[in-house]
Order: structure tokens, then sequence, then C-alpha cells
């Protein structure tokens, strides 16, 4: 997702010359060579240097130019939180800041590399948009948005490579602020994820239709902040059981959102969460290994439901 | 390079008037910085009036207050020029007004929200690339720093950036009153010292001045090389103009009590330097 993140950007800004890119050592590939290389004035490498980098942008961004600020999420969420919240969201300026690898995908890394609570730091932030988009189709048309409608500050978490097309035969088209389903079911079973578990969303799916002939219906809640209420509310009401899946801590996050909304809504139907454990575990394996750990696996959350 | 020449006695007329205003302000809130604005008022009048370019509000340049709480200083001089108006500044901290104890962009003449400190340079290297590289234009970035953003990390990495990204339209002042909230800074950090040799060593012409005297502050700034980022140390003494504000603590914050106040009016004076 990272290269075509690189594509979007190179592609909107050939014709927009707001479009600038800001990072911190870390670079995604593709096209961001050709942007540099085309665009030198609108390409910073800040260095190891994260306050600086969501300083200068706001710098920019009042200015007159939309930023783009690229590096590993822990890195540009929480290391310049303050940055964030005050020169970004206190000012609402348009500047996007991408969370890139979130998540525990950087899984023999280590916890510092981990990011477990941003959608919930992001998303307590007045101003703050927040975004995950779940394949590069809807990257790609994320970015956009971003890049030429957004009126001020955006979280966008992204994956870090190799996610598949999801999306291409979604039944709703993406709009920034509406839930989108990619599949309608049969109304027993509504699975609700963003950003990288939705391909764990299709193979429970999938499980799920195997052993029952049931099929789930799979949404993309790729705008978790400002949520779409009364979608989630719609896809709560038209399901026997709804669940949530999220890489991201139990507090704080699209689960407990929709939990909150369910809880005040007088919603009666049922509603599981599957998310990370609110532990840092110390373990050395693959990404599906740890995030097994946590309890996030197509088998162990078909197996449960 | 800058078309006003500046007229060192009305600078100085300006001060005394600027002062007296903030004085009169302090006596309808329990609280609004003085000290703090007092340290940096000549240099922000030497920016205002004389530095930046143009018709107040229709300048080719900015001004950003990187040590948001000194914007009182700011505040009354966008009153003298016609962008704030006076009752702006009569409702400053009320219920009715705009204008709280730290600028909020939105304001007119305000051009960024600052008051926790370690934010502006990023926000002017920001702005100094964005004109110099990116729109191409002339246009000349200035910014009040205090000697306390100095100690914030993020203002370092801005200034290596700064140094890095060639911005040689960003001029930052620096507010050297040594002084915080536990004392004298020499004191309780002594190794912050020096200041212009780090400055230096991150790529930055530096020159430094009695902060004060507003002609050497205006030909400091007014004859540097140029091709570099430039900071000028001015060196100011917190609550300057008020005796007993003068090196005292209390005074970064608290405003002076009825007979504190008229104490004070007697005691404004032209500062020279």
């Amino acid at each position: 997702m990272r290269n075509k993140f690189a594509d979007a950007i190179y592609e909107i800004g050939k014709t927009n010359p707001q479009i600038c890119a800001l990072v911190a050592d870390i670079s995604p590939a593709g096209s961001m060579v050709k942007f540099r290389e085309e665009f030198p004035e609108r390409f910073i490498n800040c260095g190891v240097a994260e306050q600086a980098m969501i300083g200068i942008a706001a710098g920019m961004a009042l200015k007159g130019m939309r930023p783009f600020c690229y590096t590993i999420a822990t890195f540009s969420l929480y290391r310049p939180f303050e940055m964030v919240r005050d020169d970004l969201a206190y000012q609402n300026l348009p500047v996007t800041v991408i969370g890139m690898g979130a998540g525990v995908i950087y899984s023999t890394l280590g916890g510092t590399h981990h990011t477990m609570e941003d959608i919930a730091v992001a998303s307590a932030i007045p101003n703050m948009t927040v975004l995950a988009p779940c394949d590069p189709e809807e990257m790609r048309l994320a970015t956009t948005w971003c890049a030429t409608e957004s009126m001020g500050p955006v979280y966008m978490r992204l994956g870090k490579a190799g996610e598949p097309d999801l999306t291409s035969d979604a039944v709703d088209p993406f709009e920034i602020g509406k839930i989108r389903y990619l599949v309608k079911g049969d109304g027993d079973l509504c699975i609700l994820t963003y950003g990288i578990t939705m391909k764990m969303a299709f193979d429970i799916a999938d499980r799920i239709q195997q052993k029952s002939g049931k099929q789930p219906s799979i949404v993309s809640v790729h705008t978790i902040k400002p949520l779409d209420e009364s979608g989630i509310l719609g896809a709560l009401s038209a399901h026997k059981n709804t669940v949530v899946i999220e890489e991201h801590v139990p507090h704080g996050g699209l689960a407990s959102r929709v939990k909150e909304l369910a809880w005040d809504n007088g919603i009666t139907t049922g509603l599981k969460s599957f998310t990370l454990k609110d532990e840092f575990i110390h373990f050395y394996g693959s990404y599906e290994e740890l995030l097994a750990r946590h309890g996030l696996s197509a088998e162990i959350i078909a197996g449960a439901l | 390079m800058f078309p006003q020449p500046l007229d060192v006695a009305a600078a100085r007329q300006r001060c005394m008037a600027y002062r007296r205003r903030i004085l009169e302000i302090s006596q309808q809130v329990q609280a609004l910085h003085a000290a703090g604005a007092f340290s940096c008022l000549e240099m922000v009048d030497v920016i205002y009036n004389a530095l930046m370019r143009g018709a107040a509000g229709n300048s080719p340049d900015t001004f950003m207050m990187s040590k948001g709480h000194g914007c009182m200083a700011q505040y009354v001089i966008l009153e003298d020029l016609g962008v704030l108006s006076r009752e702006d500044l009569d409702l400053y901290c009320k219920p009715e007004g705009r204008l709280g104890c730290h600028p909020d962009y939105g304001v007119p003449g305000i051009e960024a929200s600052t008051g926790s400190l370690g934010h502006g340079m990023g926000l002017a290297t920001g702005m100094a690339y964005t004109e110099r590289h990116v729109s191409k234009g002339d246009g000349l970035i200035f910014t009040v720093l205090s000697d306390g953003e100095l100690q914030e990390g993020s203002t370092w990495e801005c200034m290596m950036m700064a140094a890095n990204l060639e911005v040689d339209n960003l001029i930052a002042f620096l507010d050297h009153n040594g002084m915080q909230s536990f004392g004298n800074t020499a004191e309780t950090h002594p190794k912050f010292y020096p200041i212009r040799e780090k400055a230096e060593a991150f790529n930055w012409e530096v020159a430094e001045v009695n902060g004060h005297d507003a002609d050497a502050v205006f030909n400091a700034v007014s004859e540097r090389k140029g091709g570099r980022p430039f900071m000028l140390i001015g060196n100011t003494t917190k609550g300057r103009g008020v005796s007993y504000m003068e090196g005292g603590a209390i005074w970064h914050y608290r405003s002076p009590n009825p007979e504190e106040y008229k104490q004070a009016l007697d005691e404004l004076t032209e500062i020279s330097s």
C-alpha cells in the first residue's frame, strides 16, 4: 500500500502545486523518487526529527500548501503528538499525517515499532479526521480526498505492503464519512472492520460460509472519525449479530465507539468485538503469530462466532 | 533592503505608550504576562514598525510570535497599527472578546496559534521555506522566541532544518531575558550557555545586541550578511521599564494592584538601551 500511496501523491502532485511531501528519513518507495526528482522543492526529508516534520508542515499549510507527512505510525503520531494537536488540529490545517505500518505488523521490531493505540489517540483530538483504507484502491481514493477536499487535518493509517485488492467488487462506492458494504450478506452476521484486518474479515466470512452456509456482510469502516453513526446503526439493526474486528487496543477504537452507539440507541442485536489485547506482548515471531497471541486470527474468530 | 529607516526617537515614544497601554489593560484582568511582553517590546516594535514592509495587514512579510505568552506586546502594536481595535484590547480575556493570553490563529494579525513553547521555530521554518523555495517570493518571516524555548529539543530540530533548507528569509529574535520560573537560567541551567556558538554551529548567522536598544536591533538585522537563517540574540530584562517587575519571577504572570499600577505609570520613561 505504501508504494501505491507514493503513486497517488505523484499523480495528484503533477497537477496540484499545493501538494508536498515531508518524510522523516523513511520514504515510501514507488513513485516518491519521481516526485522528489520532478518536484524537489515540494519534497522535504526532515531527517529523524518528527517534531520538525509536523511543525514545518504546519508552517507550509499556513502559507497555502497541503502537506503530507509520512513515516512509521508510532513516529508520525506519537513522537510529535503535541505538534499534531496544536499545530495541525488546533489551527485546523489541511495536513495529512500518514501512519505507515500501523498495528503490530513490525512484529519482530518489538513494541517501540507497534502502533496499537493510534486510532484512540488521533480520534481524541478535535478537528481530526481519522481514515484507515483497507486496500490500495481505497487508499488512492482516500489520499485524493485528503489532497483535494479535506478542510482540516487527517490521520491516515496505512498498512505496510502487499495488501490485495478487496474492493473492486464492493457493493457500495467509497465515500468519506460513510461506511461501505463490500459484501452484503443474508442478515445473520455483519463484520465491521477497517484497514489491514479486512483481509482477515474475508477469510472469516469464507470459513463461516463453508461451515454454516450463511453469508456474512463485510463492511469497510474506512472513516473512523467522523463515524457514520446512521450507517453503523443501520448495520447493527439489519443483522442478528455484528462483530467488530480491529488491530487496535480494546478502548478508544472502533469497537468501543460501536458499543457506545449501540448502548445509546438501545440496540438489542448481538455485538462482539475482537481487538488487540491491552497488553505489550514481548513475542518475536511472524506478524500473524503475534496477532494470534493477541487473539486475532481468522481461525480463532471464526471458531468463536 | 528595508524601505523604512528607523526613527529612534519615535520608537522610544511608541514603546513607552505601549507599556502604558499594557499596564492599563492589566488593571482589567488578574494576569497578563506583562513582564515577558516588556522584555521583547522594543524588538517587536522594530519588526512591525520598521522591518516589515508595506502597510499593516498587507505586508509581504510575516510576523509570528513564537513566545506566545509575550502576545501583549503584539496586541498593543496591532492596535496601534489599526489591525486590532481598541475594543478588542479592552475585551482582552473577557467572554465577549476574542483575545486570550496566547495568540489565536484566525484573529486579525495573528499568523499562528502559539503558547506551548518549542512550536514557533517549526512553524516559522515551514512558512519561510514555502515563501522562499515554493512560492519563490521575497517574503520575510520574523519570529520572536523566548530563551526558554531553546531548551525544547523541537526548536533545535527546526534550527537544523532551517539551515539545511537554506531559508535565508527567516529572521528569528531571541528574547534573552535569562529568567525562567525557577530563577536565573545562568544558575538553574548553566550549560544552557553559550547560545551564540550553538546557533552558529547549526549554520545560523547570529548577532547579539541589547534587545531594548531599538537602533541596535534595527541595525543588526539590516546589516546582516544573509544567505542563511538569521538569529538576533536580544539581551533583555524581563519586566523592563517597571522597577519592581525587573527580575521578579512573579511578574511573569501577575497583574499589578492599583498602588503598584500607579507606581508603574509614574516610573515609565523612554528606554534607550
